[in-house]
């Protein structure tokens, strides 16, 4: 039961690094911390690798160092080229490789276990490491396969669309239970065939799990992959008695939680029905929305929504993921530059499921170098709206429904919601009046007597409200 | 390390990541997932024990196939993040 001992530096270096990678996080509390954040999380990981080769015999230092320099060169240039709007298909991409790495992590130990010290000569694994390593490859193995769906359905390699399979509740949760079942067994037998199967199964689940998951719900599930990866490198970290690797993994482990939580109660879903997926499949016409289809609406132009904002006092512009889809960010700057020029007081709310992650709107506007303490989140805001001379919605549809206030039986009731009803004018940049939002249901909005609708490709309107701004 | 102080560690490591993230502004979502990425690609550890160890060489290799894929995200991730970051600019006063 002798493990090799790790010097007493080298774990305080670990510990070091796991404190480190805290203060990364803690940075991000504000943009002007952030940077300064990065760069502890980058010490804490050159630390982490440092004090790894020195504590352990390295009989094969070019090869590590080329497994090196290929991954990193590799990551590197695609962090430098992806586009903003692909941010969410690369985090789900990065989330596979954590998993997959865990898996080969897990594996390698068992091949190898006395060099992880888990094992002593005979090559007998020590029971706790054994249920540590089989959970560490089924939650690696889960984050792998999902994230790779989450990965095709993001990049639109894959329909959006939920895939139902007939009793999958029953298939999932057996496949499950098969896994912890597995597990225990593992700990009274350490063939290979047992750590196959529970490798093969959760590659299973983790696909099980996501199909049924529809586009909407991808905030949801690119945080819960976040997670999972977290609490794999966490397992990973009891079976090598590591400190900075457990320490990362809670960390993680939470974040992703938290996000998950965030991203639900903001579209007012219980994490639960997310994970039994089904979201986002064909409306059903049952809301009444087909009762309402002709009502009146008024149609604007670009110059007379150019010539009531420069009037205005007040705008407040509410971005979604429309906008980014018809990469309309910058022009929109442009408007927010040439409105601030006319003494217009303009301001950015944004919802937190505008796009397709977490923070993913705030990126995109601080990439159209919108300045951020002119972005303000939902509860911030939406007090404001009562003194707004106009409400500029682009792309964004769900978040602005009134029906989440007072319709029962919509299916996004219950959804907090900028509340744009109280603007003196509401101008609502759509593609046409055919289309309805992500959980398709019928907008008041578009009905409202301050409303005017401003039919065309965002970009090419906000275009159009620029050229006679500048007049 | 007994299992009773690793389980302290991370029991205590989850309730430090609770509040720590609660207070990360929500403007900065995106770049918290990608560093947190970043971070948890600390599973290259692992990784390079396999790879530096003798004595089994499939599991040396899984161990540099592990390091090369924790490596695009260790650099994919602290890289992107900077970028992110650079990105977020305060009003200018003039």
């Amino acid at each position: 039961m002798e493990h090799i001992t790790t010097p007493p530096w080298a774990m305080l270096a670990y510990l070091v690094a796991g404190v480190l990678f805290i203060m990364a996080l803690r940075g991000l509390s504000s943009p002007a911390t952030s940077r300064a954040g990065n760069r502890y999380g980058m010490i804490g990981m050159t630390i982490a690798m440092v004090t790894t080769l020195l504590t352990h015999g390295v009989a094969s230092l070019p090869e590590i160092a080329g497994a090196i320099a290929i991954g990193g060169g590799l990551g590197f240039v695609t962090a430098r080229r992806i586009k903003m709007t692909d941010m969410p298909q690369l985090v789900a991409a990065f989330h596979s490789l954590v998993g997959m790495a865990a898996v080969l992590v897990g594996l390698a130990a068992y091949l190898n276990p006395i060099a992880f010290g888990i094992a002593g000569a005979d090559g007998v694994i020590e029971v706790q490491s054994r249920i540590e390593m089989g959970l560490g490859i089924a939650i690696g193995a889960i984050t792998f396969s999902g994230s790779v769906i989450a990965f095709l359905k993001l990049n639109g390699n894959m329909s959006g669309a939920p895939i139902m399979l007939p009793g999958r509740h029953a298939i999932n949760l057996g496949t499950l239970l098969g896994i912890l079942g597995l597990v225990a067994y593992f700990t009274q037998d350490q063939s290979a065939w047992v750590i196959a199967v529970i490798t093969a199964l959760s590659f299973a689940i983790g696909f099980l799990l996501i199909i049924p998951i529809g586009g909407a719900d991808m905030p949801v599930v690119v945080s819960m992959l976040n997670s999972y990866s977290g609490w794999a490198a966490a397992a990973m970290g009891f079976t090598l008695h590591n400190t900075a690797m457990i320490i990362t993994g809670a960390l993680v482990g939470s974040s992703g939680a938290i996000l998950s939580y965030i991203m639900c109660k903001a579209m007012n879903r219980s994490f639960i029905s997310v994970i039994a997926g089904g979201f986002g499949a064909a409306p059903e016409a049952s809301s009444g929305g087909a009762a309402k289809v002709q009502r009146p609406w008024k149609r604007g132009a670009a110059e007379d929504a150019a010539y009531l904002m420069k009037e205005a006092e007040n705008v407040i512009i509410i971005p979604g993921y429309g906008m980014a889809v018809a990469q309309a960010q910058h022009v929109l700057r442009e408007m927010g530059d040439l409105l601030k020029k006319a003494g217009v007081n303009v301001k950015y709310a944004i919802h937190p499921v505008a796009g397709r992650m977490p923070g993913h709107m705030n990126v995109l506007l601080a990439e159209a170098n919108v300045p951020y303490d002119e972005v303000f989140e939902l509860e911030d805001i939406n007090g404001e709206f009562a003194q707004a001379d106009v409400a500029f919605i682009i792309g964004a549809n769900d978040v602005v429904n009134p029906a989440a206030k007072t319709d029962k039986s919509s299916p996004i009731y219950g959804m907090p919601v900028f509340d744009v009803d109280k603007a003196k004018t509401v101008m609502f940049i759509k593609r046409s009046m055919g289309g309805v939002g992500y959980a398709g249901v019928d907008n008041d909005v578009f009905y409202m007597d301050q409303t005017m609708m401003l039919l065309a490709d965002a970009k090419k309107m906000v275009e159009d409200i620029n050229k006679a701004l500048a007049h | 390390m007994d299992f009773i102080s690793i389980l302290s560690v991370f029991v205590m490591a989850c309730f430090v990541g609770y509040y720590v993230v609660w207070s990360v502004t929500p403007a900065l979502h995106t770049p918290l997932m990608a560093v947190t990425n970043a971070i948890s690609s600390v599973i290259v550890v692992g990784a390079l024990v396999a790879g530096a160890a003798e004595g089994s060489a499939i599991s040396k290799w899984l161990g540099l196939v592990a390091v090369v894929l924790a490596s695009v995200n260790i650099f994919g991730g602290f890289a992107v993040t900077e970028r992110m970051l650079a990105m977020y600019k305060k009003k200018e006063k003039k």
